[in-house]
């Protein structure tokens, strides 16, 4: 407010000010007196330490008790804990199995009758109806667990001291049968994993079934890529974590969803868990996983399953409620119990959201696999880490594509399937081949290739001669681009030094000597126009929840530095793309494109540009949170002018407004509630992203997390995701309640 | 009147709103339309008593959001009326529990939508199967009773098509064949024809009279349009604002409208098409003699029989079926009938 003032004015002035209803001058009061406060009181500027709820070492207690001594009357909670990993780990073994670990013949047995049971069960289904098919497939099952006791048995007791799988001795039996036949009499004691011809075969024929030869094309390429640059192996042990969270998690989500539709109660209890849980960082859920599982891949498994099944559940939601009221109701005339109805009427008429849903689990689920790497967990993300640490950045950008190749495929491949799963055309009369063709040519391929693998090693994988990007090759590339980096960082590194010293370190002190009585009053003032009192109560004890349990407040001003800053470059780049795009429908093409190739990159790839051109420090970190962040300010402004009526345009050229008054004048005061919801967004995701920059720095929110990483000190990490995830909620319940109010008031959405 | 009663309805009250039942009980049962306002509840259905007769088309009229459709929600259950009773087939209806309510839509009662309510992911035949395949009825049964079924409203040879490939004709006759598949007593059918094109619409209407003259089901029919009611129905009720204005014969609604919104639905109706000669002529005095000579039916509609009045110099004797005089229609009656209204 340095406007220069007529003395005549002054007086006008002083008096429109000094009114009580002016948010001026009710924020220049408060400013006035915290400010004040904290210089007489330094308890008013930093929460004083005696002061602070110590909430983190309570949970770091409960925890821990809950991992040594606490019971469930006849288990303990940590033989709870085993049995979970336990249960998780089976699945885990077999998807290993099958993609990347070889095994006796015998291991395969149990995965083999299962297969069969569900061809047997498919089979019925389709010629009679599914209680057959079901029952059927569970009378297999039954015969073959009967027949084969022993062995489970075995395997049981073997299990429980986490040695799962025995190999059979000599039993008898049907279920052998397989076994001994390919064992002993054919002489294949070993079973490789699926050959990656046939993998990435699979993966073509597949895309080529539900998107045509282009999908194919690149599908096939991309995942040649993993193959041929010697990532193979740790590409799979990703994939298979994947295949086993995503089921999981989908099927929690779907359950979760669906208790939802059904009971208001559990609704009352679960969405706004929903939120919290969308707003908390993905490291934040590694910490207490990481104190009852410890490290490895069931940890990240589990991790990764809480953290993906939020959107399936959202989604079922959304599904189950915009099924047609007439559909619902057709439904029920036609005399379906609630569970037929769930099942045959409202799931299958949702059918597109849920597979939506599912691609979002999926993309999810890649994301956090690899982030699960600090954590231990092996594959393409562990690499990429070790690379990064190493500033090894030739590798470090190898495998960096081959994760985003892989999520590119995945994304690809089931937003395909969403599309031709849901779009029902009846097949006119199609030859066995038409309609069976791709499982036809899957099957050949799959068994041409496990044939030829005894003949050439290199159809299971390929060795060191054949890869294009044999590792000697990787280290000359290494050092390329070591080279170019270190070329570069010599023009780069003035220039980020300058910002640095200059800019972002002077704002960060601002940030850091705010005194939490001001923030938290400015916060109360500006809910309290925005939204009222509920929400002025909501904002104000989420912030006072972070304050009293955080410790230190720096934090929590150098978290709001690191966003703020950022989210203000991601709107100044954002929203002129994006009104730039709605200008030009070729803009809007190649953006768009590029905005949701954006989208499906797992998070912690953004930390590879980031290092390569700024190694670390702030700048790094806040340039790694931009492309993460700018995609929805850039799509929220485009369809924020693209959803104006074009009659309001249209008047407003009849008026004689040129371009840049339409602009000013019509466009963006018309589209800034729908702009806000996008930079509402950029903030949601730039709070993720400081989470994950905390392997490059900073002293902030994200960096205990990281911290209390390797020390499982859950408690400490928990609480700092809980503050960041209450920072964020504060951010989106301001910034929601002023766009509707301001929707509203526009006669808009 | 044709049969017995099949369904009754007694006075019900459909309240939407936060607490309906206590704000009836409040209201002594019946709130007035103030009250409604006021405390912000809907009366989407207010005291409608009617008695439905087994094999009538009985219409239901009235323009949107009069409470057609609760009417018939509240007789299927789909919503439970806030009070009153409704007996189907002897039995109080809103006495029964979910599971009997389950085997009565089941067996008893089949329903067609205005949007035609089809389940997008099957397609025709498991569409039209699909009540019987809820009911655990086995495959091979079912589809063969829904092949007939699709033959009988004319969509042999698309029972692999999906809803989506239809248009909106065929999906109605889809819809038509699906409620029909489980032979129910009762048919109730919520605008089928609204969402049509007016030539289609026509087009069904024909085929919904071809398949009542087969079928000869008890028909509950809502429609929004007084030439689609006139055209197939026994009786018509004209709701307004939730209450029923007027329960009769279509002629009855003609001749003697109960008020001015009966009359500003009546007024273009085609009059010689639903008021017969009964209805216009003069009546003879005395015992009714037998006509010598030609008359004209007493049950014909006066649009059939006008030419001849009007071509007529001496008022055309009106007789029954045994051929007794009933009375007689002069030129000017007939033209103050068909053109004056004001004259009868
Ligand atoms: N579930 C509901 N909740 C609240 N009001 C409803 C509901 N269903 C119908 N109504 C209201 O009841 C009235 C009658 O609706 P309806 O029976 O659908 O009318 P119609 O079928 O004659 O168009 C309307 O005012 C409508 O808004
Ligand atoms: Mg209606």
């Amino acid at each position: 407010m340095t406007i220069a003032v007529p003395a005549s004015d002054r007086k006008d002035l002083a008096r429109h000010l000094l009114r009580s209803d002016s948010i001026v001058a009710q924020l220049l009061v408060v400013i006035a007196l915290t400010i004040g406060l904290a210089l007489i009181w330094d308890g008013a500027g930093q929460w004083p330490e005696a002061w602070t709820i110590p909430v983190k070492q309570w949970l770091s207690d409960l925890f821990r008790w809950l991992d040594k001594e606490a019971t469930l009357g006849l288990f303990t909670v940590k033989e709870l804990t085993r049995t979970i990993a336990w249960v998780l780990k089976q699945p885990l073994i077999w998807s290993e199995f099958l993609l990347w670990k070889s095994a006796r013949v015998y291991k395969y047995l149990p995965i083999f009758w299962i297969f069969f049971a569900c061809a047997v069960g498919f089979v019925v289904a389709r010629r009679r109806d599914m209680k057959t098919a079901i029952l059927s497939s569970l009378a297999i099952l039954a015969v073959v667990t009967i027949d084969g006791f022993p062995f489970i048995l075995e395997s049981l007791a073997k299990a429980l001291k986490t040695e799962p799988w025995v190999e059979p001795a000599a039993l008898v039996g049907i279920s052998q049968v397989p076994g001994y036949l390919l064992a002993d009499v054919l002489g294949f004691r070993e079973v490789k994993y699926v050959p990656w011809i046939a993998v990435v075969l699979g993966f073509g024929i597949f895309a080529h079934w539900v998107g045509g030869w282009r999908l194919a094309t690149v599908v096939v390429l991309c995942m040649g890529y993993l193959a041929v640059t010697g990532l193979w192996r740790e590409s799979m042990k990703t994939f298979s974590l994947v295949v086993v969270a995503v089921p999981f998690s989908a099927a929690l989500g779907l359950w979760l969803g669906i208790w939802v539709t059904r009971s208001e109660r559990a609704a009352a209890i679960i969405t706004p868990m929903f939120d919290l849980m969308q707003a908390t960082p993905h490291l934040a859920y590694l910490v207490p996983v990481v104190v009852m599982f410890g490290a490895g891949q069931v940890p990240a498994l589990i991790a990764t399953m809480i953290f993906a099944m939020p959107p399936m559940a959202r989604c079922t939601i959304l599904g189950i409620q915009t099924v047609p009221s007439d559909v619902v109701e057709s439904g029920r005339m036609s005399g379906c119990t609630p569970r037929q109805l769930l099942w045959k009427v409202q799931l299958p008429a949702s059918e597109k959201t849920l597979l939506l849903g599912l691609n979002q689990v999926i993309m999810q689920t890649l994301a956090m696999v690899v982030i699960c790497s600090l954590v231990g967990a092996q594959g393409l993300g562990h690499k990429l880490l070790f690379s990064l640490q190493q500033l090894k950045l030739g590798f470090a950008t190898m495998q960096g594509i081959a994760i985003v190749l892989m999520a590119v495929v995945l994304d690809r491949l089931t937003q395909a399937y969403a599309n031709k799963a849901s779009t029902h055309v009846h097949a006119d009369e199609q030859s066995y081949l038409e309609r069976h063709g791709h499982l036809i040519a899957f099957f050949a391929v799959l068994i041409i290739s496990t044939i030829a693998v005894f003949y050439l090693r290199d159809v299971s994988i390929l060795s060191r001669k054949y890869l294009w990007v044999t590792s000697k090759d990787a280290l000359e590339l290494d050092k390329v681009i070591k080279a170019i980096t270190f070329e570069m960082i010599d023009y780069i590194k003035p220039v980020r030094d300058f910002i640095t010293v200059y800019m972002l370190i002077p704002m960060r002190n601002m940030y850091q000597a705010l005194p939490w009585s001001l923030v938290l009053a400015v916060l109360a003032i500006v809910s309290h126009r925005m939204g009222g009192c509920k929400l002025t109560a909501i904002t104000v004890s989420l912030l006072f929840f972070v304050i009293v349990t955080i410790g230190n407040w720096e934090f929590a001003t150098t978290t709001f530095y690191f966003v703020s800053t950022a989210a203000v470059i991601c709107v100044l780049i954002g929203v002129p793309l994006g009104l730039w795009s709605a200008r030009s429908e070729r803009v809007a093409k190649v953006v768009m494109l590029v905005c949701d190739t954006l989208q499906t990159f797992p998070s912690f790839i953004y930390l590879l540009p980031a290092i390569m051109l700024f190694r670390v420090g702030e700048l790094a970190i806040i340039f790694a949170i931009i492309p993460y962040a700018t995609v929805p300010a850039i799509r929220f402004t485009y369809l924020g002018i693209k959803r104006i009526p074009p009659v309001t345009i249209e008047a407003a050229r009849m008026n004689g407004a040129t371009a840049w008054q339409r602009l000013w004048k019509v466009e963006l005061p018309v589209a800034i509630p729908e702009i806000m919801l996008g930079v509402n967004q950029t903030i949601m995701m730039a709070l993720a992203m400081t989470a994950i920059t905390a392997l490059i720095g900073g002293q902030d929110l994200g960096q205990e997390i990281y911290r209390a990483l390797p020390t499982s000190d859950a408690g400490r990490g928990v609480m700092a995701g809980l503050g960041i995830a209450s920072l964020g909620i504060i951010a989106d319940r301001l910034i929601n309640s002023w766009a509707v109010k301001r929707k509203r008031e526009l006669g808009v959405g | 009147m044709p049969g017995d009663v099949k369904i009754s309805c007694r006075n019900i009250w459909k309240v939407f709103g936060d607490d309906p039942k206590g704000f009836m009980t409040a209201h002594n049962g019946s709130p007035s339309s103030e009250a409604l306002a006021a405390e912000g509840y809907i009366g989407a259905v207010r005291d409608v008593s009617f008695d439905v007769h087994a094999g009538e088309i009985l219409i239901i009229m009235g323009l949107s959001g009069s409470g057609k459709s609760t009417v018939i929600r509240c007789i299927t259950r789909l919503n439970d009326p806030t009070t009153g009773e409704i007996i189907f087939d002897g039995r109080d209806i809103l006495a029964a529990n979910d599971q009997e309510m389950i085997e009565l839509r089941r067996h008893k009662m089949g329903m067609v939508f205005q949007n035609f309510g089809l389940l997008p992911h099957r397609n025709v035949l498991s569409n039209v199967a699909f009540p019987l395949e809820v009911q655990g009825i086995e495959r091979g049964q079912r589809e063969a009773r829904a092949r007939e079924m699709i033959e009988l409203v004319g969509l042999g040879g698309r029972e692999e098509y999906f809803p989506r490939e239809l248009s909106g004709g065929q999906q109605q006759r889809v819809g038509i064949a699906r409620s029909l598949a489980v032979e129910p007593d009762v048919w109730f059918l919520d605008e089928p024809f609204s969402a049509l094109d007016p030539l289609i619409r026509a087009e069904m209407q024909d085929e919904f009279i071809r398949l009542q003259k087969l079928l000869k089901k008890t028909i509950v029919f809502i429609t929004h349009d007084f030439e689609e009611a006139i055209k197939l129905a026994d009786r018509i009720g004209i709701m307004k604002d939730g209450r029923l204005v007027q329960l009769s014969t279509p002629e009855e609604m003609v001749l003697n409208p109960a008020d001015e919104y009966v009359t500003r639905f009546t007024e273009n109706a085609p009059r010689g098409r639903i008021v017969s000669a009964r209805a216009i002529m003069e009546r003879a005095k005395g015992k009714p003699k037998k006509a010598n000579g030609a008359g004209v039916p007493a049950d014909a509609k006066i649009g059939e029989i006008a030419e001849q009045v009007l071509n007529s110099s001496k008022p055309v004797t009106v007789v029954d079926e045994n051929g007794f005089a009933l009375g007689a229609i002069s030129r000017e009656r007939m033209a103050s009938a068909l053109f004056a209204r004001d004259g009868l």
